[in-house]
């Protein structure tokens, strides 16, 4: 299979901090790629490099063949996110954010007309088109957002935590859909989560990161098998070790962000 | 094109949203129509120089777009605290586009804004002066709105967060509101507030807007439309440049 992500060599500096040191991996079409890590070890900001957020100190990255740097409006129209904070307007409708992104990205009228509908069914918030965002609960507006990062039909879509603070019960709906995308439209998903048995339960593929370096890749049964552990929980901690890492780091070196 | 009407309409849509909004930036003009309008009135024409609501109207017009355009500008720091702003950021329209459709959104809020604002003095015993002249006195409107909006888009490309909130309108919204001839006239000032009134822009767009609407320019149109015109490029060349320079 042919990769869609391509990262060789990438280093982000903020100011002395180095939050991502010399990664190098590669994510093929069509899989479902795990990206782990402690708090802190660099996975938003290697993720916001990818999706044109921000420029990497050095190194290179390939996404659907386009450089993020240099062909930023075509790297773009290739991926769908959804942010670990939300990204919504929240006194506007479902429909109306949906438009809004769908006319941003080109979308012509009438697929935006057919593709919302379809999108908000999946998600199961077309009765709510109608409703103010600042209604909706938690779940409801991730799912939205799921919804809005797949209306332009990206080849990649990139899900930062995307399940973070939400029930068990909504965690295994919004999989189940992110599941089905991938195996009927062949989307290519990126997702980094603190939640190990989601990894282990959906991905095809598991990367590491850890101190900016990424320290392992491959299958999640690879993984145990590498460190004798049972689950993917288990050979996390054994690669990453048990002590508790400082929430704050990436939130300080996030404060270096504007100067670089 | 799309990019920038859908923009437009968004802030459209969300001014329309919130009546509260409306009703509660009201409230000051009002007061400021009630207090200083009959308040000032007998000593104002005791002092020959007339009928005070008629000179007052159009500054406080000016001012209640003042305010509602420079929060529409400011109104960037709440799309970035809420995430909206990253959105935007990350979709492939450039961010001039984004930064124009906010902009003409936000200036046509304003201008809505002043419309309440003049069509309630009328209630208050204003009267226009030269209902044909009304057209202009909207450009006018519309040209203050536009330079006030670029310069809170300018303002909030640079702060983080609200936290300076407090300093920008008590040291640089009020001075430019209360420095600005809306509430007085501009001959036999002493010579700093003179020289600062003559700086400040708000100050050609009371003028223009007394001019049409009320018969008493003091300065002339051709000099507050052409002074208004070329801040409104220099602002919005500023307000363009630094929010294409945030970073999320």
């Amino acid at each position: 299979m042919e990769n869609i992500i391509e990262v060789k060599n990438l280093v982000k500096d903020f100011k002395d901090v180095r939050a991502v040191d010399n990664v190098t991996f590669n994510v093929r079409q069509g899989e479902i790629f795990a990206f782990l890590g402690p708090n802190g070890a660099g996975k938003t900001t290697t993720i916001k490099m990818l999706t044109t957020l921000l420029r990497p100190t050095s190194g290179e990255i390939k996404v659907n063949g386009f450089n993020p740097v240099t062909e930023q409006d075509d790297t773009r129209h290739s991926f769908g996110i959804v942010f670990q904070d939300p990204s919504l307007d929240e006194d506007l409708t479902a429909k109306e954010n949906m438009e809004i992104h769908g006319v941003m990205y080109g979308v012509p009228n009438k697929l935006l007309n057919e593709r919302t509908r379809q999108l908000l069914e999946l998600v199961e918030l077309w009765e709510k088109r109608n409703t103010q965002v600042k209604d909706f609960s938690g779940g409801m507006k991730r799912r939205l957002e799921i919804a809005r990062g797949l209306l332009h039909h990206p080849k990649i879509i990139f899900l930062d935590e995307p399940t973070l603070g939400l029930d068990p019960q909504t965690r295994n709906h919004i999989w189940n859909y992110i599941h089905d995308l991938n195996e009927k439209e062949g989307i290519t998903v990126f997702f980094s989560t603190h939640y190990m048995e989601e990894a282990e339960r959906v991905a095809d593929e598991v990367a590491i990161i850890d101190h900016g370096k990424i320290i392992i890749q491959g299958t999640a049964k690879e993984l145990e098998e590498k460190t004798k552990t049972n689950s993917l929980e288990d050979a996390f901690l054994a690669l990453t070790g048990k002590a508790i890492r400082e929430e704050g780091k990436e939130g300080w070196a996030a404060k270096f962000r504007g100067r670089n | 094109m799309k990019t920038i009407y859908i923009l437009w309409l968004r802030q459209v849509k969300k001014y329309f949203r919130s009546p509260s909004r409306i009703i509660g930036s009201l409230g000051q003009p009002l007061l400021f129509m009630l207090a200083l309008g009959y308040g000032f009135g007998s000593v104002f024409q005791q002092a020959g120089q007339g009928n005070y609501l008629e000179f007052l109207v159009p500054g406080i017009v000016a001012m209640s777009i003042l305010f509602t355009a420079l929060f529409s500008g400011i109104e960037i720091i709440w799309d970035r605290q809420f995430g909206f702003l990253k959105e935007t950021l990350v979709a492939p329209v450039s961010r001039f586009e984004i930064m124009i459709g906010r902009s003409l959104g936000g200036a046509t809020v304003a201008v809505l804004q002043g419309a309440i604002v003049l069509l309630i003095s009328l209630f208050f015993g204003f009267t226009i002066h030269n209902y044909s002249l009304l057209l202009l006195s909207l450009v006018f409107m519309f040209m203050v709105a536009l330079l006030f909006t670029a310069l809170g888009t300018a303002i909030a490309s640079l702060l983080e967060d609200m936290q300076g909130f407090q300093l920008i309108m008590n040291f640089l919204v009020m001075p430019i509101f209360f420095l600005s001839g809306a509430l007085f006239p501009l001959q036999g000032l002493p010579k700093a507030i003179d020289v600062i009134t003559r700086i400040n822009p708000l100050t050609y767009g009371v003028d223009g807007l007394r001019g049409t609407l009320a018969g008493l320019a003091q300065i002339s149109l051709t000099t507050d439309f052409i002074v208004l015109a070329v801040i409104i490029v220099v602002l919005n060349a500023l307000g363009a440049y630094l929010f294409s320079k945030i970073q999320i």
